[in-house]
């Protein structure tokens, strides 16, 4: 948002409206199983609960996730991160996830939803073949229901009942 | 960025367009895609799937752009970045008709330019939209914001230099230029700034050599191979663990001082010490027959530095005088103005310049003749070689000589100046006494440089002898290369 705006907002004040907006939509249109909560000293921090989707391993689990809108959003994209333990291959110990439209796929017509509803995705589909936790990809294609049975009992251990 | 780089994309882009009729902002991205390669664009555009050639390149076919609804141009959208509803007719889109507001795709554009540095194949913003921004829209977009609009056409020509086989920028240091030829060939090519360069390899003009064998050659010279050459021309090896010695003593009996070894052996034969006996400073057990391998080997190697020595010293000595003589040309401008103060007219002191350009010239194909020597295989016509080889040096040397020393001596101001010209021929004294007895005499100068000229005239012949000869070798499979250099 470095460029001046003929509105006759500044940058901040711009951001701000957009944002209202963009939050505006995030609530107004809830997504089933989605839900974020802006931060109350940080309008750029929000924090992320997303249920487990149903017939995946993470099932009835609930996993709290951090995202935040960095200066240059939405020509950057958002930073999201899982807190709550995952056994993903496509997310690893510190919570990191792998995932295109958040790096080099990234579009600014993305938004917050849309990111949020392709790390759901991802909790249904995990993607052994392109990993960011090895050893989790590793067991994944060689012992898959080994995998799924770690992945539950992750789920219900570190993302129920808190 | 030169002119004649923008004026060379757009021939190349109206070419197009007088053969498809499409905008040249598509045209530009179609050639883009072939690397500007208009014969294979043209091919590809008549002989099979338009529809194909038109996706791969990421660009929507032009005959078959939806048609543009007035009606709506009027009614409000939403711009899918930031949501702010504006006219139809205020939004900026490519022909996917994914449509944005302008501080949205200028934010867009300034972000991909100037933080990602990518100019060429910036696509539409909208998710897994893979359609490439042209030329046309991103200028557009971009008035009003001068410093990104100057590094997009700065990505732009690079891009088309990169893409263009047929472009290669001046490697010179410094030099904004790009050299155009109209067929790919490792040929040298003078740029406008005076550099003269190689089109293959972009290294200095280096005839008689071919690319290959320069590059071989600059990494032999590169590397360290020729520090193993020298430990394994001036060290022996332990026969038995194989750790180097040097040898720093008299004596042959040589113990092996590597700690679990202790070898004891003799230097000479390389034999086992035992036998030896008490004989300390003579082997008489020469002749046997692993103490024989192990000293060919050694010897082997040693010929083998030597030899790449004796090319490598003449090459870096002519290196080294290509430098001077390039501070000649300043001298050299000194003199044509005693000259003239002498009674010559501008036009016929113009000689000495043209000396100076041609002694740098033969000097620097002396230079890679060494490097073509170093690989010949010995033949008939490499004694041919060898021979034009020395009679242009001569040549050379002399006509070095005739410019930084008798010079001098022939205006009087050898003294002044003799720092700058310690060349590596030796002057010949008697030439240069007599030239300075006479130095107000218009008829030494006269004399000089008629000297000058006959040498330089004979310097160029002779340059030019020698590579027509190695040109014909090439083209009659007359040389044989040696990878190696032995």
């Amino acid at each position: 948002m470095r460029v001046p705006f003929a509105a006759g907002l500044t940058a901040d004040q711009f951001v701000a409206a957009f944002k209202y907006v963009e939050t505006q939509r995030l609530v107004a249109e809830p997504v089933p199983g989605i839900s974020a909560e802006p931060d109350e000293q940080n309008a750029r921090y929000f924090g992320i609960k997303i249920d487990g989707p149903h017939e995946s391993p993470f099932e009835g689990g609930v996993f709290r996730l951090e995202l935040f809108l960095p200066e240059d959003y939405p020509m950057a994209p958002p930073k999201v991160r899982f807190l709550t333990k995952i056994y993903h291959p496509n997310i690893d110990r510190l919570g990191r996830i792998c995932l295109d439209i958040l790096k080099d796929k990234w579009s600014p017509a993305l938004q917050i939803r849309t990111v949020l509803l392709s790390v759901q995705a991802l909790l249904s589909a995990p993607n052994p073949d392109d990993p960011l936790a090895n050893d989790v990809a590793e067991q994944w294609k060689t012992n898959e229901p080994a995998a799924i049975a770690t992945a539950r009992q992750w789920t219900r251990q570190y993302a129920t009942g808190k | 960025m030169p002119k004649d780089i923008i004026s060379t994309q757009i021939q190349a882009i109206e070419d197009v367009n007088n053969i498809f009729q499409i905008p040249p902002s598509t045209a530009r991205i179609l050639l883009q895609f072939f690397g500007w390669d208009k014969e294979r664009l043209v091919e590809r555009y008549y002989d099979g799937d338009q529809d194909r050639l038109f996706e791969e390149a990421h660009i929507i076919n032009p005959h078959k752009l939806p048609r543009q609804d007035s009606n709506t141009e009027h009614k409000e959208m939403t711009c899918e970045i930031c949501y702010v509803d504006y006219p139809r007719k205020d939004m900026t889109g490519l022909p996917c008709n994914h449509r944005f507001c302008r501080h949205c795709w200028v934010s867009y554009l300034q972000s991909k330019i100037m933080d990602e540095g990518t100019g060429e194949k910036i696509t539409c913003p909208a998710h897994q939209c893979p359609i490439v921004a042209d030329e046309v829209t991103i200028s557009h977009l971009l008035q009003g914001h001068p410093e990104i609009q100057a590094r997009y056409e700065f990505f732009v020509a690079k891009a088309f230099v990169q893409g263009n086989k047929l472009v290669k920028w001046c490697p010179a240091p410094g030099c904004e230029n790009a050299v155009r030829v109209n067929t790919v060939e490792a040929r040298p090519v003078k740029c406008k700034c005076g550099h003269a360069w190689c089109f293959g390899c972009q290294q200095p003009t280096h005839e008689p050599v071919h690319c290959p064998t320069l590059k071989a050659w600059l990494k032999k010279c590169a590397d360290d191979s020729e520090t193993a050459n020298w430990i394994s021309a001036n060290t022996k090896e332990c026969p038995r663990c194989k750790t180097t010695i040097e040898k720093n003593g008299g004596c042959n009996h040589i113990t092996c001082r590597s700690l679990n070894c202790k070898y004891e052996f003799c230097w000479s034969c390389l034999g086992a010490w035992e036998p030896h006996g008490a004989s300390w400073y003579n082997c008489s057990r020469f002749d046997e027959k692993d103490s024989m391998q192990a000293r060919d080997q050694h010897s082997r190697s040693r010929v083998s530095l030597e030899r790449y020595l004796h090319y490598y010293n003449r090459y870096h000595n002519h290196e080294q005088s290509q430098k001077f003589e390039q501070q000649l040309f300043a001298k050299v401008d000194k003199k044509m103005e005693e000259f003239q103060q002498r009674g010559m007219s501008w036009i016929e002191v113009q000689f000495l310049k043209k000396a100076v350009e041609v002694l740098c010239l033969c000097r620097q194909t002396l230079k890679y003749t060494y490097v073509f020597g170093f690989y010949l295989r010995k033949n008939n016509q490499a004694v041919i070689f060898e021979d034009n080889q020395k009679d242009l040096e001569m040549a050379v040397e002399t006509l070095s000589q005739y410019l930084e020393q008798d010079m001098d001596s022939a205006t009087g101001s050898a003294s002044s100046s003799s720092s700058s010209s310690s060349s590596s021929s030796s002057s010949s004294s008697s030439s240069a006494a007599t030239t300075a007895q006479a130095t107000s005499n218009p008829t030494v100068l006269a004399d000089i440089k008629q000297r000058v000229l006959d040498k330089s005239q004979y310097c160029e012949s002779r340059r030019k002898v020698l590579l027509d000869h190695v040109q014909d070798g090439y083209e009659q499979g007359v040389w044989e290369f040696d990878a190696a250099g032995n």
